[in-house]
């Protein structure tokens, strides 16, 4: 079951919707980079590395690409965060590093981190070299990763470099995760999350592909295993509980984002609307711009100003041509087997702050597909059982190593943050791995 | 009215600013293009036997992304037969009678070829001649350049030559490539020279090649020291134009030159005593343009300053350089940091920490700002390394390395980390320990943000007083007697 082969090389292709989706954010050319790298005042105790929640030493690989020391650069950046390479084109800069940067009081612009980010870790991809670590010596310990994420990538990672066996578990047909399959392909191409995961199988972690590990896989694996690693996520988009949600055409976020980037979806019917407001929201709505919709609505039932989605999202929405349909709620579907239709209610604020619909000012608009992006349920049916303590759904872990309520089990990433960026999952990761490392050496103190 | 118009030596000019004896005067067509741009003279190429050049013959250092802070060339004097030079010389001045043309000159050292030469030179019409003493490369070697200029007694000779001969005003070109450049100085004016100019170029090798390992500028991978001017060498060349001016057997009209590029450089160089300024690095940069700046710039800081005429301020900054045993001991200064101007980079911090004394802390948010100021001057009352055992700079980066970040979610974080950038935190403004402040400067060099740290006077209530007063009054050697210190 372990694979060896490059998943680099098996990632789909598809001409077309690679078309659709070129980089948001092009990559730097060599002058520009070196350019803005002497733009930055090189801080000390850098706020950009500490708003970034893998403490990346910013100023430090960035005067490397200012003195043209390309391998050094990769390596600070990796040294910290194993993923460089997918969050310098996956991450929210505004509200991390470049939102940190102190050019904002000092009148200019803020250092363009993410694109310099990009720079050196595209340098190292071009060079062809392995990741500039080497697996710790072999402490005969081995760990089992449930999901293939960002998170548990993370931890792989660092439990090699600490001499720990690591085998990830992952349903899908290809690692990564919403690394692989969940990020708007114009921030990350799916082919560029394999590209980083096939330096991780070089430094010798193992993937299990299209594994489901359910609870009897679980026990398997907990007898076999020295520790264990859930990095499994949320779980399925919620249902929006009214009639007609099982006609073709409705869909949800994650399974169309999934779908064009794996090249099975290619076009985007004329008239898409898209039911949520958050940053999962807008990337399917702008996707399905970009895949050949005429039309597409995106639906709220509450302002812009209570949106979940970043502020640079929403204005990057707008300028994509996606338009948007505040305070209403959808009412039901219309449709033989196929949708054609959505009847929306207009919301108004009652006294008390909720929201009810004003009586006879329904809305009906034709559409070819839903897309429905109101948020995600939790994993907590896998883990009944009490096997981890859990609060609203999410495992409960010590923040600093990220070790559940059950010794060996450790956890990290959107199954015990809710779900935030990939950024914060190799962070979790990252803390796990490391946690675990601790954890497996006092455990041979012991004994 | 404040004018550019002033007299150098005799010899009027319409604005201070000559182009140097190099590339940018190397023959009339070029130069002729230079008046037109504004500059009010030029120094031609300097003129004598041809020669034949190498290829390549410059190279240059960037600093930070800035292009030709420090330039060097292994360039020789002009290749053009001197009858051309001397032809366009009187091409030039036929057609330009306002603007100064000075022929730069470098012979065998025969009184006979030199007396040859001033003749021609003058009889071309140059308004002066400036006798290359300074070429650090090449000419040197064949007893030409500064070969002559490190020599105070063959600068003598070769000036006292030229002089016999010459009707129009001679200015000897100084080279910095001697220990004190007031000996050819001085060589130079017992030999009757009417002016001066300095720096030369200074011999360098301005860099090697790290994949060839052949130094530049490259000459069939090899190279040879060349002379270094541009931006880099102006701190060099204002010491050394300070040095002439400032002795009074030294001193003549003085034409500065090095790394002049603008009309502060200018200004800076008019107020340690030049005259006139010779500009070359940055005409080869960007060409004859920036002359304009230069004019204007420096006309409008005059209006400023009141100055009608380049006379009115000439040399008022040459008795504020002294000795330093004749500066003031007793006068002290302590660095302030504003904290309303404050972007909370920290470099102060850690320049103090690791270049300085240790004296600017990160403790405004836990108390640092109540610490009362003893008023006492760490340069006598010494006190152990960090006396109040702050946290030493990797201390305070393991701090950091603990803090648990997460990407704020607009709802949920409110005080996302990002959220708050146009307010510098006030654990991240420094605070000065006033009482461990040496008065360095160097704080308020490395910030970025202008006013943001300043330098405030603190009164020692002491009365003025020099290391060489303290000496005169026996004070230095009372406190030698006590602590067997023989530099108190």
């Amino acid at each position: 079951m372990s694979e060896s082969t490059s998943f680099f090389e098996k990632a789909p292709r598809s001409a077309q919707v690679e078309a659709c989706f070129p980089d948001l954010h092009p990559p730097f050319e060599t002058t520009a980079a070196v350019t803005e790298a002497h733009r930055c005042l090189y801080c000390f105790d850098a706020p950009c590395m500490t708003a970034c929640p893998t403490h990346i030493d910013v100023p430090k690989f960035i005067k490397k690409i200012a003195s043209g020391n390309l391998e050094g650069s990769a390596k600070t950046i990796l040294d910290a965060n194993i993923l460089g390479a997918s969050c310098s084109r996956a991450c929210p800069v505004d509200v991390l590093c470049e939102g940190a940067c102190v050019m904002h009081r000092y009148n200019k612009q803020p250092i363009e981190i993410g694109r310099l980010q990009r720079f050196a870790m595209d340098a190292l991809h071009a060079s062809g070299a392995q990741l500039p670590f080497v697996p710790g010596n072999d402490t005969g310990k081995k760990v089992a990763l449930i999901g293939g994420g960002p998170a548990s990538l993370a931890c792989a990672a660092e439990l090699r470099r600490r001499g720990v066996d690591a085998e990830i578990f992952d349903a899908r047909p290809l690692p990564g995760g919403l690394n692989t399959y969940g990020i708007a392909e114009y921030k990350l191409p799916l082919k560029e999350s394999l590209r980083e995961i096939d330096l991780l199988a070089q430094l010798g972690v193992k993937f299990h592909v299209n594994t489901m590990v359910d609870a009897k896989k679980l026990e398997e694996i907990d007898k076999k295993y020295d520790a264990v690693f859930l990095g499994i996520g949320l779980g399925a988009i919620h249902k929006l509980g009214i009639a007609g949600e099982e006609l073709t055409g409705v869909t949800n976020a994650l399974d169309f984002i999934a779908g064009y980037k794996s090249g099975a979806i290619q076009v985007a019917p004329p008239k898409v609307v898209v039911i949520g407001a958050g940053n999962t929201a807008i990337d399917a709505a702008n996707a399905a711009v970009r895949l050949g919709a005429s039309e597409v609505h995106m639906v709220y039932r509450r302002g812009p100003e209570q949106m979940s989605a970043f502020t640079f999202e929403y204005e990057h929405a707008k300028q994509e041509g996606v338009k948007f349909l505040w305070h209403m709620a959808p009412l039901g579907l219309a449709g033989k087997t196929k949708v054609h239709a959505l009847e929306l209610a207009k919301l108004e604020a009652t006294e008390d702050g909720s929201l009810v619909p004003k009586q006879g000012e329904n809305v009906t608009l034709a559409v070819d597909l839903i897309v429905l992006a109101i948020g995600q349920a939790t994993h907590a049916g896998f883990l009944s059982g009490d096997k981890v303590k859990l609060e609203r759904g999410r495992i409960v872990v010590d923040r600093a190593t990220g070790q559940t309520s059950a010794a060996k089990y450790f956890a990290g990433g959107d199954c015990t943050n809710g779900g935030r960026e990939v950024v914060d999952a190799v962070a979790d990761g990252k803390r796990a791995g490391i946690g675990i490392s601790a954890w497996l050496e006092g455990q041979n103190g012991d004994a | 009215m404040a004018t550019l118009e002033t007299t150098f030596a005799g010899i009027k000019c319409m604005n201070p600013f000559w182009l140097a004896s190099a590339p940018p005067t190397n023959c009339g067509e070029q130069i002729m293009r230079a008046f037109d741009a504004g500059w009010g003279g030029a120094v031609w190429k300097t003129i004598g036997a041809p020669i034949t050049n190498v290829s390549s013959r410059y190279s240059s250092i960037d600093w930070n992304g800035q292009k030709m802070m420090g330039f060097n060339n292994i360039e020789l004097i002009s290749d053009r037969p001197t009858e051309v030079n001397l032809q366009e010389i009187a091409d030039v001045k036929r057609r330009y009678p306002k603007h100064v043309v000075i022929a730069s000159l470098m012979v065998e050292s025969k009184r006979e070829t030199w007396h040859e030469m001033v003749q021609r030179a003058e009889d071309a019409g140059a308004d002066g001649l400036e006798l290359n003493f300074g070429c650090p490369h090449g000419m040197s070697e064949r007893g030409m350049g500064s070969a002559v200029g490190q020599v105070p007694e063959y600068c003598e000779q070769i000036t006292s030559w030229v002089k016999e001969k010459a009707r129009t005003p001679v200015i000897v070109k100084l080279t910095p490539n001697i220990s004190d450049i007031r000996l050819p100085a001085r060589a130079a004016k017992r030999a009757g020279a009417d002016a001066l100019s300095a720096i030369n170029t200074i011999n360098s090798i301005t860099g090697i090649d790290l994949d060839t390992l052949e130094p530049r500028p490259n000459v069939d991978g090899k190279s040879s020291h060349g002379g270094y001017c541009g931006p880099a060498v102006k701190p060099i060349a204002l010491n050394m134009v300070q040095q002439v001016m400032s002795d009074p057997s030294a001193a003549l009209p003085m034409s500065g030159i090095g790394g002049i590029g603008n009309w502060q450089d200018a200004a800076e160089f008019l107020l340690l005593g030049a005259g006139t300024v010779q500009v070359c690095t940055a005409a080869m940069h960007y060409g004859y343009r920036i002359v304009e700046d230069m004019g204007d710039g420096l006309l409008a800081w005059m209006r400023r300053k009141g100055y009608r005429t380049i006379d009115d301020f000439r040399g008022l900054s040459l008795p504020n350089v002294r000795e330093w045993k004749n500066l003031n001991l007793n006068f002290r200064v302590v660095a302030e940091i504003h904290a309303d101007k404050c972007i909370g980079c920290q470099l102060c911090y850690t320049a103090c920490w690791d270049g300085a004394h240790q004296c600017i802390h990160l403790d405004r948010a836990s108390g640092g700002m109540d610490a009362p100021v003893a008023g006492t001057d760490p340069r006598y009352a010494h006190g152990a390394p960090n006396p109040h055992s702050k946290p030493t700079p990797a201390m305070v980066m393991a701090e950091s390395a603990k803090v648990i970040s997460m990407t704020p979610i607009a709802k949920l974080d409110i005080d996302g980390i990002g959220s708050s950038s146009a307010v510098t935190p006030l654990e991240r403004i420094p605070r000065v320990d006033e009482d461990e402040c040496v008065g360095c400067n160097l704080c308020s060099l490395v910030c970025p943000v202008p006013e943001c740290i300043t330098m405030e006077r603190r009164d020692t209530g002491l009365p003025p007083e020099t290391w060489e007063q303290r000496v005169a009054k026996g004070a230095a050697a009372e406190a030698v007697a006590v602590t067997g210190n023989p530099n108190l």
